[in-house]
């Protein structure tokens, strides 16, 4: 079986200027929404309690919120989780009640109301604790995007580093706007799944890179835009069934995981599908338009590794 | 071209076949079991105990399904939880409370896999229930605590060197000390700098209104601060022990923060209680009149003298102590080992406040040559920690403890002494709390994903790539299970977003595979044989896995120095599993390749899917 039996170049970058417009017009919207909806932070960041309550029958949310009510604890927010039987409570941080108590509290109300009730999850993160998180998963992320470009630069020049990582920093971007849009939860797996797809999506650019290096030595009169096309062409099919392969597990998870690595595998999912279209279609115009040229990549007396698709 | 030397086709099977045994025990699962382990390091675990529980089980008619001697303790494992609940409240009420009694989880692999140390996986909080504490030390708590100590310290030497002050406060962290004149300030500070090094002094103030301000060196608060976090994880421990868990982790994190971490714990608000609890020390007279042996027998079997208590000393010898209580632990600012200062064995030194130095003075001055005792109280029971025999009056609030202790003793003693209260305050900062159900369900949902995913992935590999397709699903198969193996192998704490990156590793290893067939495929296309195909496919692939590997491991890496908790054990899955599959999927589908056409002379076709598609005729 093959499903991609193309017998010429496709001029991709015939078409560059748009698909970067249409990338950019994405990555504004994302940062316009960051920007006005902010990130619905989960409670490791935000430091607060989360208890998730499970009862022998379906749970009555109206009855959970009217009980917290009446003991002076209206700034929670109720809903079910998972199923109709499990309730998942959101208390933000107080100062002067440390979560530690409040939840055991809280668990003592909702079995004075309903015996059948049963605790099956607490989650309480101070504030100062979420505050070091938000810091640590940022330097995360920087120290991956610097660390990518070194390596990039190393391996093959610095305009295919940097044009990767704007490629894949851009997609990183869309999937929190996915999540500041839809006021998804960003909680710690959210943030490792982004990391992932930032390493995951170089791969892509690589792979498109590592070709690009390759034409340039054997398509001796060929013009910049002809070897880029040709790389991509080339690599099309290995991308697809790559990234479907990829897709069928993180769908598995998505499907089968169960609520808490949903939204991990939702943003897997947006990361995936943008991440095709980026490393592929933005980074290697980007590459273009930086300026490399068939002497950035083969040098004559300094004979150089082969790798290709 | 395509032949494999003997020795990387040993490689190949030498790694699977311990792949293969070192994730065996993770098939097993874990039988219920009881832990049973001394709850002080004297009480040696030897037969005589095992015999006991043995006793136990068989009086209760409870049947063991085998039982383990080992240096730490005992372990029974059972049948079923129902019988496992038995069996505990059997054995602890057998055995008394010198024992921790606790629930476990034993693998239930054969017992010569145990023995080498395959074991299953070290399965994290979130997989098997229970609650994970971070505690944060008040370490301005603790430097307060130490300026107060020292005013204490100050007051009282200046005291005993007749220097006259106007006044001590502590403000903050500092010291401030008020005198009338300069004479006096300068005589004070020369005293101050003497009995206490660890201080700065400087001179403030003008006029009537003298002072001297007195703060912690730098390298002493350090110090101070060290100390308070190490006695507080100390605590802890020895509080956690009663809890009866089986593998509890009580551990620093970062320069003022402790995990507690408690497996299988359900009971979080008895949890919470016993970390939070202040043992309170005592200090009590023995009842001299009845100190003679028919007494103590007498007392032992119920008749306890009015106004007297039966207590015992850690060694199991019974005393009878006063009712009334002459000092509480309030009163220690302090308990540090050290040795006689005349015959040079092992002591304590302790250090009592203002108050308590004052009570301290009268109670020895009025009861020389007998004796009192030190009592720690716990959970409503007191234990005597030393009753040492009054040699004088002890003035100044500086006690010491001697004789008949070794050093080890000493330190223990002046532990439990401090034991008493925390060294700084402790505040949980953090808390996660995983009920057994939710573990079990989070266990099943991640494996089931994982699998169904790998199938799906199998199913198209298969379709698409043909045999070279079902070689990369066995390469990834390999790559599961080293990946499994590895993980048993090192214990690594496995989570649920580690399960996640367990299933995301194998869906993006397989990239790997992808790389390789379109690539013999193309050489295929462009009239390469079939051996030079695959030769050129494998070796021009490498390059660009090992680029895109090593990518993706620098976003791992990252993950795993600043992620906390869950995420790191996503990092830790990630990484290992992007090193296993470099070795799967090129390795290991190249071996089984070889295996399979390195010898065949004669190769027209590769069965990698339809590559002949472009010889046909384009349709017009």
């Amino acid at each position: 079986m093959e499903f991609f039996r193309i017998r010429k170049d496709i001029p991709f970058m015939r078409h560059a200027l748009v698909f970067n417009v249409i990338s950019l017009i994405t990555f504004l919207l994302a940062v316009f929404f960051l920007a006005t909806r902010g990130l619905h932070f989960g409670v490791e960041f935000t430091g607060g309690t989360v208890m998730e309550v499970s009862y022998s029958h379906p749970a009555d949310l109206d009855k959970v919120r009217s009980v917290l009510e009446a003991n002076k604890l209206s700034d929670a927010t109720v809903q079910n989780f998972g199923s109709s039987e499990t309730a998942l409570i959101r208390l933000p941080a107080k100062q002067d009640v440390t979560g530690a108590k409040l939840s055991e509290h809280v668990l003592e109300l909702l079995k004075a109301q309903d015996a059948s009730a049963e605790l099956r999850r607490v989650d309480f993160v101070g504030s100062q604790v979420g505050k070091e998180l938000v810091e640590n998963g940022a330097i995360a992320l920087l120290l991956v995007a610097v660390g990518i470009v070194l390596y990039l630069w190393l391996r093959f020049e610095w305009k295919f580093g940097l044009a990767a990582v704007i490629a894949n920093l851009h997609d990183v971007v869309i999937i929190l706007g996915f999540f500041a849009f839809f006021q998804w939860e960003f909680s710690l797996p959210v943030l490792a799944a982004v990391l992932a797809v930032l390493g995951y999506s170089v791969n892509e650019s690589v792979v498109v890179f590592d070709r690009i290096r390759e034409n340039f030595r054997k398509m001796r009169k060929a013009s910049v835009p002809e070897v880029i096309n040709n790389a991509i062409t080339s690599t099309m099919s290995r991308t697809i069934i790559t990234h479907f392969c990829t897709q069928l597990m993180v769908t598995s998870i998505l499907i089968f995981g169960g609520e808490t690595l949903h939204y991990f595998a939702l943003a897997l999912t947006i990361g995936i599908l943008f991440g095709i279209y980026s490393s592929v279609l933005v980074a290697s115009p980007l590459v273009m338009w930086f300026g490399v040229t068939r002497e950035d990549l083969v040098k004559p007396e300094k004979k150089r590794e082969e790798a290709v698709v | 071209m395509n032949r494999y030397p003997l020795w990387k086709y040993l490689i190949i099977a030498v790694a699977v076949a311990i792949g293969l045994l070192y994730s065996a025990p993770n098939i097993f699962g874990e039988v219920p079991a009881v832990q049973v382990s001394p709850l002080k390091a004297a009480i040696k675990v030897d037969p005589a105990l095992m015999g006991r529980v043995e006793q136990a089980l068989a009086g209760a008619g409870i049947e063991a399904k085998g039982a383990l001697l080992d240096p730490t303790g005992i372990k029974v494992r059972f049948a079923d939880p129902d019988t496992q609940i038995k069996a505990k409240d059997a054995i602890q009420k057998a055995l008394g409370e010198d024992y921790v009694v606790a629930l476990n989880l034993l693998p239930n692999a054969p017992r010569w896999m145990i023995a080498i140390n395959a074991l299953p996986m070290y399965l994290g909080l979130d997989l098997r229930g229970g609650v994970h504490f971070l505690l944060q030390v008040d370490m301005d708590g603790a430097l307060t605590k130490a300026a107060d100590r020292y005013a204490s310290d100050i007051r009282q030497e200046l005291r005993e060197k007749d220097v006259r002050y106007g006044g001590i406060n502590r403000d903050g962290q500092s010291v401030q000390v008020r005198f009338r004149d300069e004479a006096t300030r300068d005589k004070a500070q020369a005293v101050i700098e003497r009995s206490s090094p660890d201080l700065i002094l400087k001179q403030q103030g003008a006029g009537g209104e003298l002072l001297l301000v007195a703060t912690l060196k730098p390298e002493a608060q350090k110090r101070i601060q060290e100390f308070a976090l190490q006695q507080n994880i100390t605590t802890l421990r020895n509080r956690v022990n009663e809890l009866g868990v089986a593998e509890p982790i009580v551990q620093q994190s970062g320069a003022d923060r402790v995990v507690v971490q408690l497996p299988g714990v359900q009971d979080t608000a008895k949890a919470k209680d016993i970390l939070g609890r202040t043992a309170t020390l005592e200090v009590r007279m023995l009842d001299e009149e009845h100190s003679d042996m028919a007494s103590i027998q007498a007392a032992v079997g119920g008749q306890v003298p009015f106004g007297d208590d039966l207590m015992y000393e850690r060694s199991g010898v019974p005393l009878l102590l006063k009712k009334q209580v002459v000092l509480t632990g309030d009163s220690i600012s302090d308990a540090q080992p050290g040795f006689d200062g005349t015959t040079g064995e092992p002591a304590v030194h302790i250090n009592l406040d203002g108050k308590g130095a004052r009570i301290f003075q009268q109670v020895t001055r009025e009861n020389v040559g007998k004796r009192m005792a030190m009592v720690l109280i716990e959970k409503g029971k007191g234990e005597v920690i030393t009753a040492p025999v009054i040699r004088g009056e002890i003035g100044g609030g500086r006690v010491q403890i001697s004789g008949r202790m070794t050093t080890q003793e000493a330190k223990d003693v002046a532990l439990l002494l401090r034991a008493g209260a925390l060294a700084a305050p402790m505040e949980i900062v953090e808390e996660r709390t995983v009920g057994p159900s939710l573990g079990a369900e989070n266990i099943e949902k991640g494996w089931k994903s994982t699998l169904i995913g790998f199938g799906a992935i199998s199913f198209f590999m298969i379709v698409y790539y043909a045999l070279f397709g079902l070689i990369s699903v066995l390469a990834l198969a390999t790559n599961l299970i080293l990946l499994v193996a590895l993980l048993s192998m090192l214990q690594a704490t496995l989570t649920l977003p580690g399960i996640a990156a367990v299933a995301l590793t194998l869906g993006m290893a397989i990239d790997a595979n992808v790389l390789i067939n379109e690539r013999i495929r193309e050489e295929l296309r462009n009239g390469n044989t079939p051996q030079n195909s695959i030769f050129e496919g494998y070796k021009r692939a490498w390059g660009t896995i090992l680029d895109s590997n090593i990518t993706t491991l620098i976003a791992g890496v990252a993950l795993f120095m600043f992620g906390s908790g869950p995420v790191r054990g996503f990092a830790v899955v990630h990484c290992l599993g992007i090193l296993t599959s470099m070795f799967s999927a090129v390795v290991v589908s190249r071996g089984l390749v070889n295996l399979l056409y390195g010898s065949r002379r004669k190769l027209d076709k590769l069965p990698i899917g339809n590559t002949d598609w472009h010889k046909k005729a384009v349709p017009a």
